[in-house]
């Protein structure tokens, strides 16, 4: 668990040098997220970095593209590319775009920025994945506004019409998204019963709590017959106090000054870990 | 043409989303029927300003830019006049079904907002740079195609499209862009305006790209190349009297625009020219996605800017 959190850590500090750096993008979703990406890509999800496409892989597709920061940092520090190039994000003739672009980069999975195209494509894969017979598992990076989109509901009636038990929906629940807190732009709840009357196994966790975190993707793994669906509680901007549980950090990055006080207090966070 | 007389020096820079805020929150004051409606994107558009006027006459709908256009058919079936403001990539990108039969079909009077248009987006990245949306709105019947060259025009074009009754797409952009405009330059759907006067080759261009194509024609004129400049900013309907006049005169023409060639503003011109077979050269972008990049680097990479004109003209000089 320790060796989890400080990589998280680690995360959330290339998180804030690569917004900085790149002088836009977003900051709110990527630091809350930072556990999950980090729980899937270093504990749980069968991937590696050596072989990135190897065909029995487990697929991370990630459909609320914006916080592509988190994914890009997790993948580097994982070892599919340099870490170095973390800086050219969002930069002319990069790979790292300032929405993904599926395959640019080694564990690209999809493109994604237009809300909601991720979940859909989940779907596709986990539909190949069993018509195949295979035992590779798709996971599917979601938010709550995201949930504003019809298409996200469709991929799940898609998924749980097909019992789709190699497919798990994780939902970024931050309650938060650009014009203010989501249940005040477009009320949700009640998520969890909503989203079991579409026939999906729902989880609720702390998304910011590897134990829990962990438990629900073993648990999702084990449940047959449908999908499942990880109601990720997390708090958005996560680690940095000044950016935590507020929407206004949805999609600005931090200047100069604002990022040297959110990585003294990563650094802080790190040295309490030790 | 009456235009900016410090064009060329200091000129004042603000984007066109501005001018879209600006002109519905001041038509708001009077017309009561006016209704904006925003997918969790109210700021960027710059609805904002009309939303805090007047809350009750604004609507939130969350991310959910299908169900917004269907909305506002249904308001502007009930005697509201409903404008829908996102990014062009997201309305009329995916909201396009509902644009064409719930709005164009119906022939309902909605107004819709393209925010964020064309690459100088930047850093945002290839799925945030509608390049495509001049041609996905160019083919519906019914629909009026708006593409202001400045905040100025783009404050009157919101005006002028509140009159007009029916279907309207109203292009903009993010960046701050030079105010070319003045409260005198005349402006009326349907027609474009010769901003400068020229005999050897005619720049016929929208949006951002008007402000390059004077650019490139002073640059030229050093030279002793005569271009006649055209704000084209009528897409649909287009002004066929101007095009086919300005291509008479010079007989050589280059369209410029923000946005991809095929299908675009220039292959619309290229449409009336048919009638009048004349040599054209397309500045735009040539059948690839954008990337990520500062909004100049971009416009210089990707051959959408005074330079990539002056090359065309070059060219078509040959
Ligand atoms: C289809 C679509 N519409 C609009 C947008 C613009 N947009 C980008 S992020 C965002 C808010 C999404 O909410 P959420 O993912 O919960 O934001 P976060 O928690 O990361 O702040 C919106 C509306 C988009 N990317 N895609
Ligand atoms: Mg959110």
């Amino acid at each position: 668990m320790k060796e989890l959190m400080l990589t998280a850590n680690k995360i959330r500090q290339d998180v804030i040098e690569m917004l900085v750096e790149a002088g836009s993008g977003h900051s709110a979703g990527p630091l809350g997220m930072a556990d999950v990406f980090t729980a899937l890509y270093f504990n749980h999800a069968r991937i590696n970095p050596k072989k990135p496409w190897d065909e029995n892989r487990d697929r991370i597709v990630l459909s609320n593209g914006h916080i592509c920061p988190v994914w890009y940092a997790t993948l580097a520090e994982r070892g599919f590319f340099p870490v170095r190039e973390l800086k050219t994000l969002r930069k002319i003739n990069s790979r790292l775009q300032g929405h993904p672009h599926a395959r640019e980069l080694p564990g690209i999975e999809n493109s994604g920025g237009p809300l909601g195209q991720g979940c859909n494509i989940g779907v596709g894969m986990a539909l190949a994945g069993k018509m195949d017979k295979k035992n590779w598992r798709v996971y599917a990076l979601l938010s709550d506004g995201e949930l504003n989109e019809g298409c996200d509901w469709e991929a799940f009636m898609l998924a749980a019409k097909y019992e789709l038990d190699n497919l798990c929906f994780i939902i970024d629940r931050n309650n938060i998204q650009i014009e203010g807190p989501s249940d005040k732009v477009m009320p949700l709840e009640p998520l969890k019963k909503k989203l079991e009357s579409f026939n999906l196994h729902v989880i609720e966790v702390n998304g910011n709590d590897f134990k829990q975190v962990l438990n629900a993707l073993e648990k999702a793994g084990k449940t047959k017959g449908m999908p499942t669906a990880i109601i990720a509680k997390t708090t958005p901007g996560k680690g940095v106090s000044f950016m935590e549980n507020d929407y206004k950090w949805h999609g600005k990055p931090p200047n100069k000054e604002e990022a040297e006080k959110a990585l003294k207090e990563l650094r802080r966070q790190r040295t309490e870990l030790l | 043409m009456i235009l900016n007389p410090k064009l060329f020096e200091e000129v004042e820079k603000t984007p066109t989303r501005d001018g879209y805020g600006k002109g519905v929150l001041k038509a708001g004051k009077t017309n009561k029927n006016i209704v904006v409606l925003s997918a969790d994107l109210a700021e960027s558009t710059r609805s904002h300003w009309f939303a805090e006027a007047f809350p009750k006459r604004f609507i939130e709908v969350g991310v959910a830019e299908q169900n917004m256009m269907g909305a506002a058919a249904g308001l502007a079936l009930s005697g509201k006049i409903p404008f829908v403001s996102s990014y062009a990539v997201f309305s009329p990108g995916r909201s396009w079904d509902h644009l064409r039969v719930a709005v164009c079909y119906t022939n309902a009077n909605v107004k819709i907002i393209g925010a964020h248009a064309g690459i100088s987006v930047g850093p945002d990245g290839a799925t945030h740079q509608a390049l495509e949306d001049i041609a996905i709105t160019r083919v519906l019947p019914n629909l009026v195609v708006e593409v202001p060259c400045d905040a100025l025009e783009a404050e009157k074009t919101t005006l002028a499209i509140i009159k007009r009754k029916g279907p309207c797409y109203l292009r903009l952009g993010r960046e701050k862009t030079p105010v070319i405009t003045t409260n005198k330059t005349p402006f009326k759907i349907g027609k474009a305006e010769v901003f400068r006067e020229g005999r050897d080759v005619s720049i016929i261009a929208c949006g951002s790209m008007v402000y390059e194509a004077l650019l490139a024609a002073q640059q030229l004129a050093k030279e002793g190349i005569d271009c006649e400049v055209v704000n084209n900013h009528s897409i649909k309907p287009i002004d066929e009297k101007t095009i086919l006049k300005t291509a008479r005169k010079t007989g050589r023409v280059v369209t410029a625009e923000e946005h991809q060639v095929f299908g675009g503003m220039g292959s619309a011109v290229a449409e009336v020219l048919a009638q009048h077979p004349t040599r054209i050269e397309f500045v735009g972008m040539l059948d690839c996605f954008g990337e990520s990049g500062k909004p100049s680097e971009l416009m210089a990479k990707y051959k959408m800017d005074s330079k990539a004109i002056i090359k065309a003209v070059h060219k078509i000089l040959q």
